[in-house]
Formats: structure tokens, C-alpha cells, sequence
């Protein structure tokens, strides 16, 4: 199982506690992590990434693994430790704003 | 004895505020989607228990809500909001071409006569309209593709869409207005749009009379008399009596022809009510007195309504979907400002008292009328 952490407004949408777990089919990408997530709580499309472009919302980042894979290729794969479970993709929200 | 349901939006959070027909004694509801940007809420005249709420975030975009039981539990409904075709540019702050890219719902605008119909206007300003109550939108694409759009441009606030008429005796005619774009009217149900700002005079602009580009703030009309629109422009209080063929100043004795709210009494079709704000860049009211400023004339002739509001030291602003009236016997009016302030007046705007003084600052006030 993939374990992926969200931040505090997303949980409180879709219900869930501070990390989900998802089965995802290999290859496991970025983009097959956020597909499962949103296929799972349908609330979240459009909340991370644009519905039609795909593309990450700006103030958000993804890291995994102590590095920041914010800017990788939808289809990069995601580093064995998080395919194994033992480490999470983490969906950060910005520390900005009022 | 009827009841009143006030829905209230702010910087962080929606508050439904309640109370009897005397509006004297209040029940305070929420933080609902608390830290969440409230920009509206709205409920329908066909079903008053079903309620929009627009919930936005600049991290992670837009939300719609909508309840089914006046606002005790919420459920998410489509928040796909996609322009028909190719986009297109408008202007950007600094006069080039920027493409429409959709940011949030402004105001939501549900039918008159279909709870499962409702309009939504959004930044970068365009119309949607959802027949399946909040599940799925489309763009009225008309409104901006009639020729003017590459014209427009941001206001401060953004390129929104914020004020969605709806003509009560001609289902096919509604009004609309942008920042800064001016005001449109369909007489087709959406599919084509005029540009209606015959008369309108904005010096901050290359041409003060050109057909677009006037920073229109709000739009208000009776519903007994369609024709007659009142608008609060950037600078000037604004009449039109041919739906908005053309239209004439009516600021008159104001101390400033600033602002963003008007509204139209219920039951009093030329009493109207503004609340001067000191511009260009202050933006909050004259003299630290915030006032409510009421014409029994239609305009031109203003009187100054100051009980119970803070007559020294107020900086607060009142934005442009913050006010909003009843339609009991006694007409009530209601106003949410930037401090955090919702006042009511139970007696047309003569008397007001705070409901609430300390919620994040407002940006919309609605209000239901219930049996």
C-alpha cells in the first residue's frame, strides 16, 4: 500500500486522517498516486491539481524521501521506499497566507 | 410568526445567523468550513432550505457546497468549472493579453423558479449555469464571446464576475455585471449578451464613455419593477429606468460616490440604500463614520442613517455582496464589513444594532425570509 500524507483542509474535505493509504497498480508515478487518491475521495479533484491539465496547484509541493519532487514528470516513478510502504508521498501546502 | 436566516461569508468561514421576526434576539451558527474563504452563499427562492456555498482557497481552488436542510449539513457538488471553446485573452493589469484562467465563484444566483437550476459567476468573469443543483456546470459562453472580452480587465479585487440579476417577469432576461468590465443584459436566457454602460462616465479609463472597461461594483433592482436598475459604480450611484439602455447619476448629497454595496428596499421600490467609502485608495468611510445612506426618492436625495452604528473611529469597509434585505412587513436591512461586523436594522434602516462584531472580516451577506 501507498501511504500519502495531505494537509489539514484536504483531510477535514475528505474525511480522512492525516495519511491515507492507497493500492496502487504499478508503475507507481505521481500521477498514478493522485489518480488512486482521487478516484477514492472524488472530493479532492481539482484540489491538487487542475481538473483539466493536470497540473499541480501552485502552492502545493510533493516530497518524498527528503526530496522535493514538485517539478518531476507526472510519470516519474516514485522511490522504492514509498512503493514499499515504508515512507509516505507527502502532499505539503505552502506555509504562507493569513 | 415568519423568521429570518442570515448567510453570512467571510475570509474564514460561513455563519448562519437566525432569528424571529422581531430581529432582536440572534442564534449565531458556525464556523462552518472554518479557514476556508466563504466568497457567497445564496439559497433558493423555490426551496429555501437549499443552499450554494462558494468555498475557495488559493491553495487548493474551488469547492462548491450545497445544503439541503438550511445549512445544518453540507454535502460537495461539481466544482468543474471549464470555459466552452478556446478561451481567449483579456487585458491583464498592465494592459497585455492574459489568458481567462478560472480562479473561484463570486456569487451564486439560483433560480426564481427551479431549485435545480442556479447561475454562478466567477473570476476570470464568465456566467455558469448547473440545471442539476451544484453537480455538473456549463459556461453561458455568449457573455464572453459577444466581442467585447479581449477588452476587459481586472479590477484590484480580479477580472469577477459578481452580480447575477435575474428578471422575475421575463425568465429570459438577466443582468450581469464584471469588474472592470461594466454591465451586460441577455434577453435570450444567455446565449447572447449587449453591453448595457450608455452613460456611464469612468475617468480612469482612456475613454470614460467607452462601451467596456468601467469598474461597475453592484447591481440592485426591485422585483416588482425590473426596468429600473440602480448601480454602484467605482465612483458614481448610477440609475437606469430602460433596463440599462442608458443610465444617469444619482449620487446627489453623498459625501462619497464611493462604495460597493445597493440594495432596494422590499416592499419600496424607490427607497434605496448605499454606504459611502472614501476612495481612491482608503477605502473606508468618511470621516471614521460609518453610514448607511437611504434615498426614498430613487436617488439624488440621500439621508444619513447613523443610530447604532459607530459614529467616530471606523475604518471598516463594506464589500460589494455584503448587504442584503428582507422582505418581512418591517423591511430589514443588513450589512457585513471587513472588521467583522454584521448590523441589522428591523425598521428599514432607521435603527441598527450589531449582531455579531467579531467574525473574520466579510465579504457576503445574504438573507432568507422564512414562514
Amino acid at each position: 500500500m501507498i501511504r500519502v500524507t495531505i494537509p489539514h483542509h484536504l483531510r477535514t474535505l475528505a474525511g480522512t486522517g492525516a495519511e491515507v493509504s492507497l493500492a496502487v497498480a504499478e508503475p507507481v508515478t505521481i500521477q498514478a498516486v493522485l489518480d488512486e487518491l482521487e478516484r477514492e475521495y472524488p472530493v479532492l479533484r481539482g484540489t491538487i491539481r487542475d481538473h483539466v491539465t493536470k497540473e499541480r496547484r501552485p502552492f502545493l509541493r510533493f516530497f518524498a524521501c527528503m526530496e522535493d519532487l514538485s517539478h518531476e514528470p507526472p510519470d516519474t516513478p516514485l522511490p522504492y521506499s514509498v512503493t514499499a510502504g515504508a515512507e509516505p508521498f507527502m502532499i505539503i501546502g505552502a506555509i504562507a497566507g493569513g | 410568526m415568519s423568521r429570518v436566516r442570515v448567510l453570512v461569508g467571510t475570509r474564514k468561514g460561513a455563519f448562519i445567523l437566525t432569528a424571529d421576526g422581531k430581529r432582536q434576539k440572534w442564534k449565531v451558527d458556525g464556523p462552518h468550513f472554518g479557514g476556508w474563504e466563504i466568497y457567497h452563499m445564496k439559497g433558493s427562492p423555490v426551496n429555501p432550505n437549499r443552499i450554494y456555498a462558494s468555498q475557495s482557497s488559493g491553495w487548493f481552488g474551488q469547492i462548491v457546497h450545497r445544503s439541503d436542510d438550511g445549512g445544518l449539513t453540507w454535502e460537495t457538488v461539481g466544482n468543474e468549472f471549464v470555459y466552452d471553446g478556446v478561451p481567449g485573452t483579456h487585458q491583464w493589469y498592465d494592459g497585455t493579453a492574459h489568458p481567462w484562467e478560472f480562479s473561484r465563484v463570486w456569487h451564486f444566483e439560483p433560480s426564481l423558479t427551479d431549485a435545480d437550476i442556479v447561475y454562478a459567476g466567477v473570476e476570470d468573469a464568465a456566467l455558469f449555469r448547473s440545471a442539476d443543483a451544484g453537480l455538473t456546470w456549463q459556461e453561458l459562453s455568449g457573455l464572453r464571446g459577444h466581442g467585447t472580452g479581449p477588452n476587459w480587465q481586472p479590477g484590484a479585487g480580479g477580472m469577477c464576475l459578481h452580480t447575477i440579476l435575474l428578471d422575475p417577469s421575463n425568465p429570459d432576461r438577466i443582468f450581469v455585471a464584471i469588474s472592470a468590465a461594466g454591465a451586460f443584459r441577455t434577453d435570450d436566457g444567455g446565449k447572447t449578451w449587449l453591453p448595457i454602460n450608455q452613460g456611464l462616465k469612468s475617468e480612469y479609463i482612456p475613454d470614460p464613455n467607452a462601451e467596456v472597461g468601467h469598474c461597475v461594483h453592484r447591481l440592485a433592482l426591485h422585483p416588482s419593477r425590473p426596468n429600473v436598475l440602480f448601480m454602484q459604480k467605482h465612483w458614481d450611484v448610477m440609475r437606469s429606468d430602460n433596463a440599462g439602455e442608458s443610465w444617469y447619476e444619482v449620487s446627489g448629497n453623498l459625501p462619497s460616490d464611493f462604495g460597493f454595496v445597493v440594495d432596494v428596499h422590499a416592499h419600496e421600490p424607490e427607497t434605496v440604500y448605499v454606504l459611502p467609502i472614501k476612495s481612491d485608495s482608503e477605502h473606508y468611510p468618511p470621516e471614521g463614520k460609518l453610514r448607511v445612506y437611504r434615498s426614498r426618492t430613487g436617488g439624488n436625495e440621500w439621508e444619513a442613517l447613523t443610530k447604532g452604528l459607530p459614529q467616530s473611529n471606523c475604518y471598516v469597509n463594506v464589500l460589494r455582496d455584503a448587504m442584503a434585505v428582507d422582505s418581512l412587513d418591517s423591511c430589514g436591512v443588513y450589512f457585513g464589513t471587513t472588521g467583522g461586523q454584521v448590523y441589522v436594522s428591523a425598521d428599514a434602516g432607521d435603527n441598527w444594532m450589531p449582531i455579531v462584531e467579531n467574525l473574520p472580516s466579510v465579504l457576503s451577506v445574504e438573507v432568507q425570509t422564512l414562514p
